[in-house]
C-alpha cells in the first residue's frame, strides 16, 4: 500500500495512533539529541573530573587525612550523580518514545472507546516528557524542601511520571484483553505495506538486533566478570600505593581504572545502541504508510537512518583504538539518525486531516 | 491475529509492565539506598586507607565490590525485561511475515517469551547467590534461547512469501 491510498480515517488528525506516532518519534529524536549533546559536552569532561577526584583522594590517603578523603568522595558522588542522571534521562526519554511507537502499532487491538484511547495517549506522552525531566532535575534539586530523607522532589516527579506510564500500559493491556474476547478491531489495522523502505527497515532492524545480542553475549561471557574483578583489584592496588605514599604508582592505577571504565562503557554503549537502533528501525518500518513523503525521500531517510544506526555503535567500539576521532564519527552517526527521524517526523506532520493523502504529495 | 502473535504481544506487554513495576519498586525502595551504600563503602575504603587501617579498607572495598555486583545486575534486569518485551511486541505485529508453519511460529514465540522472562530473572537471582554456577548456566541458556529464536525469526523473514 502506498501513502496515496491510505484512508484518512485510518489516521485521523488527532487519533490516539497519531498522537503515539508523533509523540513517540519526537521523544526518541529529543532523547537522542540530548544524548549527543551529553556525549560531546559533558561525558569526557565528567570522566576527567572523576579521575582528578581519585588522584586527589590518593593524595589525601598518602597524607593520612581521612577527613579530606570524605570531602573528596562527597564531591565525587555529585560528579557521578551528574553523569548518571543525564544518562538515565537520555535512556528513559528514548525508552518512552519506543513504547509510544509500540502502542501506536497495537491501537487497533485495544478494545477501548476512541476518547479513552486518545486520553491515554495524551497521558502517556505527558508522562514520557515529565519522566526524563524529573530524572534530569534530580542532580540540581537534590533534597531541597523534601519531606523525605533520601528522595527529593525531582525523584518524586520522575517516579510519579513512571507510575503514570505504568498505569497507561496496564489499561492498554486490559483493552487488549478485551479485544481477545470480542476479536473486533476498534480501528483499521496497520496497512500491509511491502514497500522498499519498509522491507529495508524491517530486515535491517532485525539484523542490528541480532548482532547486538551476539555482541552482548560475547561481552558478558568473555569480559564482564573479568572487568568486575579487575575493578576491585585496581582500587585495592591504588589504595595500597597511596597508603605507602607512592603517588606515581597510585596515579598509574587511576589511569588503569579510567581505561577499564572506558572499555566497559563503550561495550555497554555499543551493545545497547545497536539493539535500540534495530528496534527503532523495525518500529519505523510499520509507520512508513503514515510518513507522507515521496518514495524517493522515504528511501533517503531510510538509508540515512540505517547507516547512522551502524556507524554509531561500530565507532563507539573503535573509540578504544582510535580515540576521539572515532568518538566524533560516532556522534555524527547519532546525528544522522536524528536527522532521519526528524525527516520522517515532518512526513507524519504533513498529514493534517484537511488534505487527502493524494493531494498531500 | 494468530496464536503466535497473541503470545508475543500479550506476553510482551505483560513482561514490559512487570519490568516497569520492578523498576518502580527498585527506584522507590532500593536504588537510593544501594547508591548510598555503593558510594559510602568506596569512600570508607579510602578513609580507612588514610587512617592506615588496611583490614578495614579491604573489608569496605569488598563491600563496594559486592554492592556494585548487585547494582549492575538489578539495573540490567530492569532494562533487559523491558527491552526484550518491546522486541517481542514489535515482532508480534509482523510475525505473520515469518514464513514457517503456525506451529513452528508458536514454538519460536514461546522460546522468545521463556528466554526473555528467564534471562533477566537468572541475572537478578545472581544477586542473592553470587557466582552460583546454576544461575550463570541458566542465564547463558536463556539468552541463547532468545538468540536462537531471533535467528529463526530473521530466517523466517528472509524466506519468500508462501502463496495462500
Amino acid at each position: 500500500m502506498t501513502t496515496a491510498t491510505l484512508s484518512p480515517t485510518a489516521f485521523a488528525p488527532m487519533s490516539s495512533r497519531r498522537l503515539f506516532i508523533f509523540g513517540g518519534i519526537a521523544l526518541v529524536a529529543a532523547g537522542m539529541l540530548f544524548g549527543d549533546i551529553f556525549a560531546v559536552f559533558i561525558l569526557h569532561q565528567n570522566a576527567g573530573q572523576q579521575g582528578a577526584s581519585l588522584i586527589a583522594a590518593n593524595q589525601a590517603v598518602a597524607a593520612g587525612n581521612p577527613t579530606a578523603v570524605g570531602e573528596i568522595f562527597s564531591n565525587l558522588g555529585g560528579i557521578l550523580e551528574d553523569r548518571g542522571t543525564k544518562v538515565d534521562a537520555h535512556v528513559h526519554m528514548i525508552g518512552a518514545g519506543y513504547l509510544a511507537l509500540l502502542l501506536a502499532l497495537v491501537q487497533p487491538y485495544i478494545a477501548l472507546a476512541a476518547k479513552t484511547k486518545k486520553r491515554l495517549a495524551t497521558y502517556f506522552i505527558a508522562g514520557g516528557v515529565l519522566f526524563p525531566i524529573g530524572i534530569f532535575l534530580i542532580h540540581y534539586v537534590g533534597l531541597a524542601y523534601s519531606p523525605f530523607k533520601v528522595i527529593g522532589w525531582a525523584s518524586i516527579l520522575a517516579d510519579s511520571a513512571g507510575a503514570l506510564l505504568l498505569i497507561v500500559l496496564l489499561i492498554e493491556a486490559w483493552g487488549f484483553r478485551s479485544y481477545l474476547r470480542t476479536r473486533q478491531l476498534t480501528e483499521p489495522a496497520i496497512p500491509d505495506d511491502d514497500s522498499w523502505p519498509r522491507r529495508a527497515l524491517l530486515s535491517g532492524g532485525t539484523l542490528l538486533i541480532f548482532f547486538g545480542f551476539l555482541h552482548g553475549a560475547w561481552y558478558a561471557g568473555a569480559y564482564l566478570y573479568q572487568h568486575e574483578r579487575m575493578e576491585t583489584d585496581i582500587l585495592g592496588k591504588m589504595m595500597a600505593a597511596a597508603s605507602a605514599s607512592d603517588l606515581p604508582a597510585a596515579t598509574a592505577e587511576v589511569t588503569n581504572f579510567g581505561n577499564l571504565a572506558g572499555a566497559h562503557a563503550v561495550n555497554i554503549a555499543a551493545h545497547s545502541h545497536i539493539i535500540e537502533f534495530g528496534l527503532l528501525a523495525m518500529l519505523l518500518s510499520f509507520i512508513q504508510p503514515y510518513v507522507f513523503l515521496s518514495d524517493l525521500w522515504k528511501r533517503r531517510w531510510t538509508k540515512v537512518l540505517l547507516a547512522g544506526s551502524l556507524i554509531l555503535p561500530v565507532f563507539v567500539l573503535l573509540e578504544l583504538k582510535l580515540g576521539l576521532l572515532a568518538g566524533g564519527i560516532a556522534d555524527i552517526g547519532g546525528l544522522m539518525v536524528i536527522v532521519a527521524l526528524v525527516g520522517m517526523l515532518s512526513g507524519v506532520l504533513r498529514y493534517t486531516g484537511t488534505l487527502d493523502a493524494g493531494g498531500s504529495r | 491475529m494468530t496464536g503466535s502473535q497473541r503470545l508475543l504481544i500479550f506476553g510482551g506487554m505483560s513482561l514490559a509492565a512487570f519490568g516497569m513495576l520492578y523498576g518502580l519498586h527498585y527506584a522507590v525502595l532500593v536504588e537510593h539506598q544501594t547508591l548510598d551504600r555503593l558510594g559510602g563503602s568506596l569512600a570508607q575504603a579510602f578513609m580507612d586507607a588514610a587512617s592506615r587501617n588496611p583490614a578495614g579498607s579491604q573489608a569496605a572495598l569488598e563491600a563496594y565490590g559486592q554492592t556494585k555486583y548487585d547494582y549492575v545486575r538489578q539495573v540490567d534486569c530492569h532494562s533487559h525485561w523491558i527491552g526484550l518485551a518491546m522486541i517481542m511486541i514489535v515482532l508480534g505485529v509482523v510475525f505473520g511475515r515469518v514464513n514457517f508453519s503456525e506451529r513452528f511460529r508458536q514454538a519460536i514465540a514461546l522460546a522468545l517469551l521463556v528466554g526473555s522472562a528467564t534471562f533477566p530473572l537468572a541475572v537478578l537471582l545472581q544477586t542473592y547467590h553470587h557466582g552460583a554456577l546454576v544461575l550463570k548456566a541458566l542465564s547463558v541458556a536463556s539468552s541463547g534461547l532468545v538468540i536462537a529464536a531471533l535467528a529463526a525469526t530473521a530466517w523466517g523473514f528472509s524466506r519468500p512469501r508462501t502463496p495462500v
